[in-house]
C-alpha cells in the first residue's frame, strides 16, 4: 500500500483537483441559472433543465479546452526539458498524458449527453408553451415577441405556433453546430476504441482529426444568444419577484409591472420622406469607427441576402444607426415590412462593422469634405462624431473649421441628411459657434421652374429647397473659386479634403489640391484623400 | 490503408447508434415529448441494433478480441446465415431502421449515426468483407497418461542415439562406477596429470 501511494500520490492529487473543478463549475452554473432573478422568467417556462443544460455546458467548455493540452506534443517536449530541475514526480505525471486526454474525453461524453438531454427537454417546453392557449405565465412570455409593436424582446425562440423543435435546431445557430459537433464527437470515440486503434491505425487517426470541426462548432455556437436573462432596466422597472404573480396585468396601464424584457433590443424605426427607412440598432459588444459598414441581413425577407449599408451614425451615441433608400427587390420589402403597424417587427441580423475608419478627418485643422449623391452618407456619421468630438472639447480633435460640400441631383432622397444639417445648424446657434460648419449644396438637377423659385425667393432667410440657412446653389461648384477662398482665408493652415464621390471629381479635386498648395510648407497646404467608404 | 476491415469500425459505429438510439428513445418516451411513440420504437430498434452488432466478426488477418460474453449471441447470429453474413444486408437494414427514428428530434442523432454506419458496412461490402463468427478453439482432450514418458535408462553423459539401441548390462554396470568405457576409444592415451 505505502508502494503505491509513493508512486501515484501525483496522479491522484491531479485527478482529485480536475474533478473537483469539474464539479465546482457544474455547481456554481447550476446554482447560478437556477437561482437568479435575471432567469426568473426563463425558468418559468423550462424548469431546472435549464440550469442543467448551462451547467453541463460550462463544464463542456472547460473540458474541450483542456483536451487539446495533453497531446500538444511539442508543449510536453518543452514541459519535459524546462521541467528538468523539478521533480521526477512531475515529470512521470507527463507520460500518463494519453491516459488523461481519455479521461478528459470520457467526461467531455458524459456532459455531451447530459447537455443534449437537457436540451432537448428545454425545447419540448418551448414549443409545449408556445402551443399553449390556457394563459399561463408561460404562454404569455412566449407569445411576447409577437404582441408587441417593437419586437425583438422576446423569450421564446420558438416564434410562431407551426415552428417546429426539429426546424429550429436545424435553422438556429446554435442547433446545427450541436448536431454536427455530436456526430464529429461519435465518430471520433467510436474510431478510437482500443481495439480499432490497435488492429487499424489509420481508421484511427484520419477520423480522429474531426476534432477541428468539433473546436470550430464550439467557437461558434453559443453566438445566437437563444438562452435570455430580462435586462438590467427592466428588472429596476418590474422586478420578477415582485411582478411575476400579476402577469394578468401586465398590460394594464395603470399597474405597476410592465411586460419584462428581454436581452436582445428591439430596433428604432424612424420613417423619412421619400421611403428612407433609419434604423436604430443596439447590439451587445458592438463598436464602430466613423466611416465603416455593416451587411445586413433579414430571415423574413430573404434567407441568403446580405446587403451592405454605410452607417450612419456617430461612435459617441449608444446605438447604430443605418438609413435605407429603396433601390430595389431587397430594399422595398424590406421598408414595406417595417412600415406595417400591425404586425411584428422583423428580425434583422447583422454582420460587421467593416472598413478602414476615416480617422484622419479629425487631424486636419480645416477639413473640406466632399459628398457627392449617396456618398453623403458616410459623411453623416464624420459630422456627428466632429459634432460630439466639438462639444466634449475632446483634445484630438484638431479641427477648427469644416467646409461641407454636398452635390446631388436632388434632394430628395436625402431630406434626412438635411435633418441632420439643419439641427447641427441650430446647436451650432445655441452654442455660439457658428462658424465652425460651413455647408454648401449644390443641387445638378436643376431645372428652370426651380431657378425660377429659387429667384423668387431670393430674400427669405432659409432656403425654399432645403430649409436650411444656408442658400442652395445650383449646378456644380466651381473648385478653383472654393479653393482660392479657402486659401485666403486659411493662410497657414493644413487643410485635408475628403472625398466620396466619382473618379472624374476626384481627379478635379486632386489638381486643385496641387494647385493651389503653397510651395512655402509653412503657409496653406492642401492634402486629398480619397476615401472609399 | 488496403488492410483496413472498415467492417470493425462500422460495427463499433454501429453498436454505439444502437446505445444512442436506446437513450434518445427514453428520454422521448420518459418526458411524453410530442410523437413520443417514435421514441419507442426507437429503444426497440436500438435493443435490436444492439444485439444484432454486439458479436464482433472475425478478423481477416490476426487475432480478434472478443467482446465479453458475446459467444452466445453469436451462435444465434450465425443462425441466419446468408443475412447476417453479408454486409449489403446490414447496410441496407440499418438505414431503414433509423429512417423512423428521424422523425423526432431527440432520436435524430441515433438516426444520423445509424446511417453513417450503414455507409460504412456499404463501404466494406463493396470491398468484399463477410462476417465469419469467431468460433471457440475446440479444447483438446488430454489423453490419460499420455503425457507420462519413461524416464532415461542411462545416467549422464550418455552416448550418442545409436550406441543406445541395446543398452547392456555391462555397460550399465561399468558406466555407473568408473570412466566411461563402451565404444569410446581415445586415439591419443589420456592420462590424469593431477598428481
Amino acid at each position: 500500500m505505502g508502494n503505491w501511494v509513493v508512486n501515484h500520490w501525483f496522479s491522484v492529487l491531479f485527478l482529485v483537483v480536475w474533478l473537483g473543478l469539474n464539479v465546482f463549475l457544474f455547481v456554481d452554473a447550476f446554482l447560478k441559472y437556477e437561482k437568479a432573478d435575471k432567469y426568473y422568467y426563463t425558468r418559468k417556462i423550462l424548469g431546472s433543465t435549464l440550469a442543467c443544460a448551462r451547467a453541463s455546458a460550462l463544464c463542456l467548455n472547460f473540458n474541450s479546452t483542456l483536451i487539446l493540452l495533453p497531446v500538444c506534443r511539442n508543449l510536453l517536449s518543452f514541459l519535459r526539458g524546462t521541467c528538468s530541475f523539478c521533480s521526477r514526480t512531475l515529470r512521470k505525471q507527463l507520460d500518463h498524458n494519453l491516459t488523461f486526454h481519455k479521461l478528459v474525453a470520457y467526461m467531455i461524453c458524459l456532459h455531451t449527453a447530459i447537455h443534449i438531454i437537457a436540451h432537448l427537454f428545454n425545447f419540448d417546453c418551448y414549443s409545449r408553451s408556445r402551443q399553449a392557449t390556457d394563459g399561463s405565465l408561460a404562454s404569455i412570455l412566449s407569445s411576447l415577441s409577437h404582441d408587441e409593436k417593437k419586437g425583438g424582446s422576446w423569450l421564446n425562440p420558438i416564434q410562431s405556433r407551426n415552428t417546429t423543435v426539429e426546424y429550429v435546431t436545424f435553422t438556429s445557430i446554435a442547433g446545427l453546430t450541436g448536431v454536427i459537433m455530436t456526430i464529429a464527437l461519435i465518430l471520433m470515440v467510436t474510431s478510437a476504441t482500443e481495439f480499432i486503434r490497435r488492429s487499424y491505425f489509420e481508421v484511427f487517426w484520419y477520423t480522429h482529426h474531426l476534432f477541428i470541426f468539433y473546436i470550430l462548432g464550439l467557437g461558434i455556437h453559443g453566438i445566437g444568444g437563444i438562452v435570455r436573462g430580462q435586462t438590467e432596466e427592466s428588472m429596476n422597472e418590474s422586478h420578477p419577484r415582485k411582478c411575476a404573480e400579476s402577469f394578468e396585468m401586465w398590460d394594464d396601464r395603470d399597474s405597476h409591472c410592465r411586460r419584462p424584457k428581454f436581452e436582445g433590443h428591439p430596433p428604432e424605426v424612424v420613417m423619412h420622406p421619400s421611403k428612407v427607412l433609419e434604423l436604430q440598432m443596439n447590439k451587445r459588444g458592438f463598436s464602430m469607427e466613423v466611416g465603416q459598414y455593416i451587411f445586413v441581413n433579414c430571415p423574413s425577407i430573404s434567407l441568403l441576402e446580405w446587403h451592405p449599408f454605410t452607417l450612419t451614425s456617430a461612435p459617441e451615441e449608444d446605438f447604430f444607426s443605418i438609413h435605407i433608400r429603396a433601390a430595389g427587390d431587397w430594399t422595398e420589402n424590406l421598408i414595406r415590412a417595417f412600415e406595417q403597424q400591425y404586425s411584428p417587427i422583423p428580425r434583422i441580423e447583422v454582420d460587421g462593422p467593416f472598413g478602414t475608419a476615416s480617422e484622419d478627418v479629425f487631424q486636419y485643422e480645416v477639413a473640406v469634405l466632399v459628398g457627392a449623391g449617396i456618398g453623403v452618407t458616410p459623411f453623416a456619421s464624420i459630422l456627428k462624431s466632429i459634432w460630439y468630438k466639438f462639444q466634449c472639447a475632446d483634445h484630438n480633435l484638431k479641427t477648427k473649421k469644416i467646409y461641407f460640400y454636398w452635390i446631388c441631383r436632388e434632394t430628395g432622397a436625402f431630406s434626412w441628411f438635411n435633418n441632420l444639417l439643419t439641427s447641427l445648424e441650430q446647436e451650432m446657434e445655441e452654442l455660439g459657434k457658428v462658424g465652425f460648419l460651413n455647408y454648401r449644396l449644390f443641387l445638378t438637377g436643376w431645372d428652370s421652374n426651380i431657378v425660377g423659385h429659387a429667384a423668387l425667393n431670393f430674400d427669405k432667410a432659409t432656403d425654399i429647397v432645403t430649409g436650411l440657412k444656408q442658400k442652395t446653389s445650383f449646378g456644380r461648384p466651381m473648385w478653383d473659386n472654393e479653393f482660392s477662398t479657402i486659401a485666403t482665408s486659411h493662410p497657414k493652415s493644413v487643410v485635408g479634403v475628403f472625398l466620396c464621390g466619382p473618379r472624374t471629381l476626384a481627379k478635379s479635386l486632386r489638381k486643385c489640391c496641387h494647385r493651389y498648395s503653397s510651395l512655402d510648407p509653412r503657409k496653406v497646404q492642401f492634402y486629398f484623400n480619397k476615401e472609399n467608404f | 490503408m488496403g488492410q483496413i476491415e472498415w467492417a470493425m469500425w462500422a460495427n463499433e459505429q454501429a453498436l454505439a447508434s444502437g446505445l444512442i438510439l436506446i437513450t434518445g428513445g427514453i428520454v422521448a418516451t420518459a418526458g411524453r415529448f410530442t410523437q413520443w411513440y417514435f421514441g419507442a420504437y426507437s429503444i426497440v430498434a436500438g435493443v435490436f441494433v444492439c444485439l444484432l452488432e454486439y458479436p464482433r466478426g472475425k478478423r481477416k488477418k490476426g487475432s480478434t478480441m472478443e467482446r465479453w460474453g458475446q459467444k452466445y449471441m453469436t451462435a444465434v447470429v450465425k443462425l441466419f446465415g446468408p443475412f447476417t453474413r453479408n454486409y449489403y444486408v446490414r447496410a441496407v437494414l440499418h438505414l431503414l431502421l433509423s429512417v423512423p427514428a428521424g422523425f423526432l428530434l431527440a432520436t435524430i442523432l441515433g438516426t444520423a449515426c445509424l446511417a453513417i454506419a450503414s455507409g460504412i458496412y456499404l463501404l466494406a461490402a463493396v470491398r468484399g468483407e463477410q462476417w465469419t463468427p469467431i468460433e471457440p478453439k475446440p479444447r483438446e482432450r488430454p489423453q490419460i497418461g499420455g503425457t507420462i514418458k519413461q524416464p532415461p535408462s542411462n545416467p549422464p553423459p550418455r552416448p550418442p542415439a545409436e550406441a543406445r539401441k541395446k543398452p547392456s548390462e555391462e555397460e550399465a554396470a561399468v558406466a555407473a562406477g568408473g570412466p566411461p568405457g563402451g565404444p569410446q576409444v581415445n586415439p591419443i592415451p589420456v592420462t590424469d596429470e593431477v598428481v
